[in-house]
């Protein structure tokens, strides 16, 4: 292995030492410290409220363009009234919380990064612990917080309004049997695939908010620290998904399925 | 109490502070001068607890900081309150929330009381009337006030100002040093002033530490470093660069 590959490998597994040295922070500070109500409220809003409309696009046009696109294939083997089970199991299991992830990370994870890294090179960082307060403590916990618990309610979100623009598309556009594709849908559609969704999300809420809050507490000097450290922390918390989510399908269909 | 021995701290290659050692007094209104660069803002964040060293020991009131986690520091930090060059003020709160964080933090005190609080240590640092104002609507002059008004609100032992008149004009630089001065006689606290202002340096310390090529190159009273005869602090007091120096 040459030099450069070696240091990238060393910073790396570094990296990652801290990123769980920081959940175990935050995770210690949940059970041990008194969260601020008022500064969780602001980061649901903000991370919850404010991403819905993107999330909300994002599931109706997926759940439609599913829906075309699997009509297309099946109609050649005469099995249209199918179609809208394949979008109802991929919406919940894996379409709804990978791409509501992805938007989260792209939208909220960059905000974070941001955020954060600018407090940082400013010294408001550093201003926030000597008035004796743990930044993990203020800044990490709200944010993480609230993104654990909006992700699955907004993956919850994406994947109902997915199924209902499939379900549009399928029966009034593309002509499917409105009875028989209920049914079916009905019949292939487990409570446990919305189970794995959501559990998934959970999972990549954790992800999105230790990864960017990561990158912008470490961030280094300067606006071009600032700029890295948001890309880096999209860049990162969206690999770490859809690697993440090939494994959670794995796993929990096993345990669960 | 504050007490430096043989403070080392390196970044990489390049050694900041090789051996710094002092011993500050309570009630003591020190200056720290040196070159920029020298490693006089990072000696200030060794005191407080937000560098550690690589090697030496930190006593603040005898205890030793240095080998301290984060969550073991803040309890020593609430002695402190802290003034940073740039004032480092929470640019989405209010001039009031900013000067209340730590009392609304600790939960200890009423609304009304940490109202009463606020109101009053803006009138000590000359600003009342700002309380709703946002840090971006300040002049660099009230953006450090509000800073001192911050870092005094909850009566520290001792104050740390890191670089306080830097950036600011002689006149407003003078405000600055004049609230020093009556921040450290009303509230009876320790002050370390980290400055290469030498007229702010004559001002507000009762004693002067020098810091050069990573020590404590000496130390005395205002009217000792400024008739001293040490090449070094003369230069430095004078303003006048060594010929032999290559700058930059």
């Amino acid at each position: 292995m040459n030099f450069g590959a070696r240091n990238r490998l060393v910073d790396g597994i570094v990296t990652l030492g801290r990123m769980a040295l920081m959940l175990g922070e935050v995770v210690r500070s949940l059970f041990t410290r008194r969260l601020s109500g008022a500064d969780l409220i602001y980061q649901l809003h903000f991370i919850g409220v404010k991403s819905q409309s993107v999330v909300l696009v994002t599931g109706a046009f997926t759940g439609m363009v599913l829906c075309a696109q699997t009509y297309f294939q099946f109609h050649k083997v005469k099995m249209d009234t199918a179609t809208l089970a394949v979008v109802s199991v991929s919406m919940s299991s894996e379409l709804g919380p990978v791409l509501t992830a992805l938007m989260v990370a792209g939208r909220v994870g960059a905000a974070m990064a941001a955020e954060l890294g600018t407090m940082r090179v400013t010294e408001q960082i550093d201003a926030l612990r000597t008035l004796a307060t743990h930044p993990i403590d203020y800044l990490v916990v709200p944010r993480f917080l609230a993104t654990v618990v909006s992700l699955p309610l907004l993956t919850a979100e994406s994947i109902a309004v997915g199924i209902a623009a499939g379900y549009f598309v399928g029966v009034y556009l593309l002509d499917i049997d409105a009875a028989y594709a209920w049914a079916n849908m009905l019949r292939y559609s487990h409570a446990v695939d919305v189970v794995i969704g959501i559990t998934k999300a959970f999972i990549f809420g954790g992800l999105v908010a230790l990864v960017s809050c990561y990158k912008g507490m470490s961030c280094r000097e300067g606006a071009e620290g600032v700029g890295k450290a948001t890309t880096e922390a999209v860049v990162i918390a969206s690999i770490s998904i859809l690697v993440s989510n090939f494994f959670l399908t794995l796993f929990l269909t096993r345990l669960l399925a | 109490m504050i007490e430096a021995r043989a403070l080392q701290k390196s970044f990489g290659a390049h050694r900041v502070l090789d051996g710094v050692t002092f011993r500050i007094e309570r009630g003591e209104s020190v200056v720290i001068i040196g070159r920029s660069g020298g490693g006089k803002s990072i000696l200030l964040k060794h005191v407080i607890g937000l560098l550690a060293p690589n090697a030496g020991e930190m006593l603040i009131d005898g205890e030793n900081i240095a080998g301290m986690n984060e969550r073991q520091l803040l309890r020593v930090r609430r002695k402190f309150g802290m003034l940073f060059q740039s004032a480092a003020l929470f640019d989405s709160l209010t001039v009031a929330e900013n000067v209340a964080f730590l009392l609304w933090r600790e939960r200890k005190l009423s609304a009304t009381e940490i109202a009463r609080r606020v109101d009053e240590t803006l009138e000590m640092v000359d600003l009342p009337g700002t309380q709703s104002k946002k840090p971006a609507e300040l002049s660099g002059g009230m953006r450090k006030r509000v800073g001192l008004a911050r870092a005094i609100v909850y009566r520290p032992e001792i104050v740390l100002y890191d670089e306080p008149t830097t950036g600011l004009d002689p006149v407003v630089a003078d405000s600055i040093d004049q609230l020093i001065l009556r921040v450290c006689e009303r509230l009876d606290v320790t002050s370390v002033v980290v400055t290469h202002d030498m007229r702010s340096a004559r001002r507000v310390g009762n004693r002067i530490l020098m810091l050069h090529q990573g020590r404590i190159h000496v130390s005395g009273t205002p009217d000792e470093i400024f008739a001293s005869n040490d090449p070094v602090v003369h230069r430095f007091v004078t303003g006048v660069s060594d010929p032999k120096e290559l700058l930059f």
